[in-house]
This record gives structure tokens, sequence and C-alpha cells, in this order.
């Protein structure tokens, strides 16, 4: 017998719940090797049988960046404050497909996973939340490629990147986590999410200065423009690793707080519906 | 003694109105106005708490799968849980296993619950069978040093020792099964819920199966057991409880709840009927309707007592006579071995008098005598055909049904007989010398 087997077993009371479920994130805290195990799952099935493998991860915002640089840098000549065009679009399109990739696989998570869920139990938001952190061990691939970018045009980063990074990292994950409990929870009854997100994602995209600079956008237009936490966190990007534009403002702590009301909203949202999960995916 | 689990007045309402609607066809106005209702119908049913209990159309559109139940199970027991499919029993194991919340009532468990409601769960074909254990173990709720300290037991009992370092893609599903079987085993659950594992895999295995969740049950752990395979069930558990239609119909010692069960006629439809669309017209003129497996009272049933005799019926059309014809069956184990083939015609007289049959509907019937079969699940294949002229139909997995040996010869040892046949034999012991 076990360590676990040895203790005084605890009694559980299953019953229907009613109104406003308990978070009981200490749950999900016993479960965290769980969340482990299916971040590992996903990074190892991920470019399985694949010529190229983890390239991929290289190969994506690589291309997506040799795009922008022809539409946007040669052909409509957007103003980049001076800074190349490829490491401008490159240190937004960084942040940008983790934010993405973290919303489309999250908002997935739970019907690509609905044996599971109709079979085991185990707290739900171990999917939405693994899946999300996975895409930082691409960010991570990725982020190798703009260090030798930023070598390539000598541009030293100042040494408010080391704690900014994470921080607009964090922002990142907590806007996409939030969007993606949401999605994920309403996408357990209705599929219509898998049409929404292609359309959501490349939408969030135009509102967000990937490809083009903040500044281009007309001040009567700033402040709503900037409610949106993926333009702040994009920002704080080129502002921490090219010194491009100004740091953190107020706009950037109304949109972080934004985040955190969709987290959670989310966050309370997914535990009430995920009573009915394994019954309607 | 401790109660392990108590189950007090629950039942569990599934909605099944939104599929109905749905899935109607022709009624394009309705169709419209629903497609411009459904956008108000999502916002609604967002901030609406549980949709469950309020059915868009408050008519029928729901069932109850489980409809007051209540029964206490002590520490270290072992329930069965028998009925035929869609009586609840599944449902049953998903509340206790907190997959699903019960729509009313309470459930109180006492210790870990560990499901084998489908092993194999969360494994991914493109992981080796390895990185599949530690995975498959994680979901089942294992530590990580639980799996390390279990790992080589766990490999020993799925026997794919050497294609450990595989993806299970390349794996047999057998292995696969055994592998899946071999983690969800090593679980030390307080409370171990099974549901119906044993319908696959080789004899052999079943038999490991078996033993090791006997060794559970004598660990001093409660264990829930479903099963179709009766035999099973007489084997493994003390006690038994019957659902049917959602109901508790009786709780009793398991071979008292076993005798109810198979008598009662509720065991699962032994029958196969044809649509004429599924008929490839190049049977012509031969067309199969219905094919039943009976017991001894002509009852259609799913299981059949090896210790009776049982009848074949197989009904079919001819839009046109066929001379020279031949219809019969064929009847193999699980695992693909035959285990005898038999025509309605193999009596020459009576290939005289039925090898030329006109048009008209007719039924094949054939008396399966008692003491063939040994337990488990076999295949009915059909054949209909103008020896060396013409195959007119075959369906090689027409039906399946189950035996159930309880009574045969053998069965005060409680073990698996090897061999697809169970034959009554007369024995002759002689004293030859003191």
């Amino acid at each position: 017998m076990t360590e676990l087997t040895k203790h005084e077993p605890t009694t559980i009371y299953i019953k229907p719940s009613s109104g406003l479920a308990a978070l009981r994130l200490g749950d999900l805290w016993k479960y965290r090797e769980l969340v482990f195990f299916m971040i590992w799952r996903e990074l190892k099935v991920r470019y399985k049988q694949t010529a190229l493998g983890a390239l991929w991860a290289i190969i994506q915002p690589v291309m997506t960046m040799l795009v922008f640089n022809f539409l946007f840098g040669t052909v409509a000549k957007v103003p980049t404050d001076g800074i190349p065009y490829p490491i401008f679009a490159f240190s937004a399109l960084l942040p940008w497909g983790l934010f993405a990739a973290a919303l489309n696989q999250g908002s997935r998570s739970l019907t690509a996973n609905h044996n599971m869920i109709s079979k085991i139990y185990f707290p739900r938001l171990v999917l939405p939340i693994s899946s999300v952190l996975a895409g930082l061990v691409d960010f991570a691939i990725s982020f190798v490629i703009l260090v030798g970018m930023m070598f390539y045009y000598n541009i030293t980063p100042s040494w408010t990147a080391l704690w900014a990074l994470p921080l607009f990292m964090l922002l990142a994950i907590i806007t996409a986590l939030g969007v993606a409990l949401w999605l994920s929870a309403i996408n357990v009854k209705y599929r219509d999410v898998n049409y929404v997100l292609p359309f959501l994602t490349q939408f969030w995209l135009f509102i967000t200065p990937v490809a083009y600079s903040a500044k281009v956008i007309s001040d009567q237009w700033q402040l709503v423009y900037s409610l949106n936490p993926m333009a702040g966190v994009v920002n704080g990007f080129r502002w921490a690793l090219l010194n491009a534009g100004s740091g953190p403002d107020a706009a950037l702590y109304v949109s972080a707080a934004i985040s955190l009301l969709v987290l959670v909203s989310g966050l309370f949202y997914f535990r009430s519906m995920e009573r009915t999960f394994a019954d309607t995916i | 003694m401790t109660t392990a689990i108590s189950v007090k007045n629950i039942s569990k309402r599934y909605d099944i109105g939104t599929a109905q609607t749905k899935f109607r066809y022709g009624m394009l106005r309705e169709q419209i106005v629903d497609t411009i209702k459904a956008p108000f119908r999502f916002a609604a049913s967002l901030v609406k708490r549980n949709p469950q209990l309020a059915p868009r159309n408050s008519g029928q559109n729901f069932i109850w799968a489980l409809k007051d139940i209540s029964f206490d199970l002590e520490e270290g027991k072992v329930l069965g849980i028998v009925g035929r499919n869609g009586a609840g029993k599944s449902t049953l194991l998903k509340i206790l296993s907190r997959v699903t919340e019960p729509t009313t009532g309470t459930v109180s468990v006492r210790g870990r619950v560990g499901s084998l409601l489908e092993v194999g769960t969360g494994f991914h074909p493109e992981l080796t069978g390895r990185e599949n254990i530690f995975m498959n173990g994680a979901i089942l709720g294992m530590k990580r040093a639980e799996i390390d300290s279990k790992f080589d037991e766990m490999v020993d009992f799925s026997e794919v020792g050497q294609f450990i370092d595989t993806p299970v893609k390349r794996y047999s599903s057998g292995m696969y099964l055994r592998l899946a079987f071999a983690v969800a085993a090593h679980l030390e659950p307080e409370i171990l819920v099974v549901d119906e594992v044993l319908a696959v895999g080789d004899a052999e295995f079943q038999r490991k199966c078996l033993g090791k969740m006997s060794d559970v049950a004598q660990q001093g752990r409660t264990v829930l057991f479903v099963s179709h395979n009766m035999s099973a069930i007489l084997r493994l558990t003390q006690e038994a409880i019957v659902l049917n239609k959602g109901k508790l119909l009786m709780r009793a010692p398991t071979q008292e709840a076993v005798d109810f069960y198979l008598s009662s006629g509720q065991a699962e439809s032994g029958e196969r009927i044809w649509d004429a669309d599924e008929v490839s017209a190049a049977s012509a003129p031969f067309r199969p309707t219905r094919l039943t497996v009976r017991d001894r009272s002509g009852k259609v049933v799913d299981t059949i007592r090896s210790t009776e005799s049982s009848s074949l019926e197989f009904e079919y059309e001819l839009t046109a006579p066929i001379t020279g014809l031949r219809v019969g069956i064929y009847l193999s184990t699980m695992r693909g071995e035959y285990v005898f083939t038999s025509f309605d015609t193999d009596d020459p007289m009576m290939f005289e008098k039925f090898g030329a049959r006109s048009a008209g509907r007719y039924v094949s019937r054939v008396i399966l005598p008692p003491d063939i079969f040994n337990e488990g699940r076999y295949s009915v294949g059909v054949n209909a055909s103008s020896f060396a002229v013409k195959r007119y139909f075959m369906d090689e997995n027409a039906l399946a049904f189950n035996v159930d040996i309880s009574g045969a010869p053998g069965t005060q040892w409680p073990e698996p007989r090897v061999g697809p046949i169970r034959p009554r034999l007369e024995w002759k012991i002689e004293k030859i010398s003191d």
C-alpha cells in the first residue's frame, strides 16, 4: 500500500450543485502533476510525424514576419520609429503568437479531450490551463530567433526587459486564458465557437499593433484602442526590447484590470458550467 | 463495518429535447424561425445555471436515466450491477466516480474512487507505451512517485515488455487493452468501479483481470462491478443489484439476482433486422429480414444458458424461386475461431423437399442443444447459397449472443475453461488396483 491509501480516507459528498460554484482551486493544485503531464503530452505529440519537427515553431513566425515585411515594410512602408521593420514585426509576433496559440488551443481543449471528460473525474480546469501553458515552449523556441535578430541589428535591450517581459507575457497569458475559459465552456455545448475562433483571432490581430505601430491610431481613438490588453502587451514588448515608444501608462493598468476581470469571471463561468460538461459534450 | 458508499434517492435526468428538434428535416419554416431564435436562446442559456433543469420544450423531451436509487455498501464488499443496456448502470457508475452530477439526491463516498469506466482514457496513439503509462496514471489520479514505483509491475502485467518504447498506435488491440488495464489495475483506490472491461481480450487475459479484481476485493477494498458476463458476476460478487429503466428492481445475493435478471427477460434483445436498403441488390432474389436468438421458451434473448436448449431463427424472403438453395449459419467465437457450420438442407431428405423453394417468405429454425457452448460471447454468421452455383447472401457477423454457464459441468470450480465448447461428457472412473 502506498502513502496515499494509508491515511484515513476522506468522505466525498456528491450532490447536485446550485448557485455560484466555488472555484475549489485547491483541487486544481492536487492535480498539478496532471497539468504537467498534459503539457508534456501536448509537446510530445505536437510535431510527431512531421519532417521538420520543432522547426515549425520557428518557421511559422518567421514566415509571417517575411510576409508582413513585404506588405507593410516594403510596399505600405508603415512608420516604425526608425526600427528595422523585420525586428519591429518579430518582436510583436512573439507575444502575439503566444496569445493566439493559447487562445485557440485553450478554447478547443475541452472538445479535443471529450473522451477524458466523459469518462474520468478530474478538475476540468486542467485542460484549458495546460493547453495555454503549452504555448510557452513555442514561445521560448522563437525567442532564440529574436535574440539572434537583435544581435544582427545590433540592438541592446534595456535592463527593464528582465522584469518587464515576464510581466507582459503574464498579461498575454491571463488574457488568453480568460477568453479561453469562456469559449471552451461555451464550446462544449455550442460548437459555433470553432467557427468564431479564426475570425476572432484575425480581428484581434487587426486591432493589435503587430504589423503597424500604435502611433498610426488617431488621438481620439487612442484611449479605446489601448483598452485591448494585447495592445499593451505588444507595445510593452517593443518598449522593453527595442526601446520604442513610451513605457506602461494608465491605459495598461486599465486593460490589465479588464483581463483580470475576464479571467475571474471566466473561472466562475467555467466552474458553474463544469457540472454539465460530461452530459453535453 | 463502516459504510463506503451511501446512495440516497439519486435521480439523473438527461435532456434529449435539443437533439430531437435539431435533426428534424423538411420543416423549413420552423427551421428558419428556429435559426432566428437561436442566438437569443443561446444568450439565455449562457446565463442559466443549469440548462438541464429547463428543457426547451416543456414536453417529455428528457429521460430519467436513474430514478430514485438508494443503497448502501459496506467497506470491503463487492457489489455486482446487472441490467440491460440503457438500464442506468453506467450513469450510476459515472455519478459515483464524479464524472457527472445527479439531478437530485446525494451520494457520500468514503475514500478515493478508482474508475475503470473506460480503460485507456487519455492514451495517445503517438505516445509510446511507457509515456502512456505515465500519462494515463496521472489522469487516473496517481502521483508520479506512485507510478514510478509500480512501473515494472504494470509492464509485467501488460505483457507488452519489449514494445514498451513503441508508439501505441502500432500495438494490436489486445496489447493496447492489456496495457491500459495494467495501469488502471495498479491504481490503489479504496473503491474500485469497473464497467465491462472484460468484454474484450483473450481468455488468459480475462483470467488475469478477474484475478486482479478479486485481489483488490480481498485487500478489503470496495468494488462495484458491472458486466454482461453473468458468470463473472457470479464468480466475483456476493451481492448484486438489478437495474431496469433507471429503477432499482432488486438487491439480493448474486445467484438470486442473476436468476431473476436472466428469467425476467430484460436481457439484451438477441435480434438482427435487415432493412431493405441494407441488403445489396446482388443478393436478389434472396432477401434476409430477421435473425433471432431464442431461449428454450422461444423468447428472444441476448444471453442463453448453456444448460438449456436454445434456437436460432432466420427469416427471409425469396422474390423469385431458387433451386438448390441452402440457408445456414456459422458460429464463431469473438476471437474469430469457427465453432461449426450448419445448413438447413444438410439432411438429404430436407434437401429433396426444400432444395427448390418458390417465391415467398420463409423461416429456417434450428435448435441448439444444451451443453455445447463454453461461457463467453459467440458470433452468428448467415449464408444463403446454391452449392457451386451462386452465393446469394452472406453476413459473417450478423448477430452475437452471450452464453451463461451457470450450472454447467465443472462450474463448481470458479475458473475459466479453455476452448470454445463445453460439452457435458460422461466420465467413468474405475479402480484398477490398490
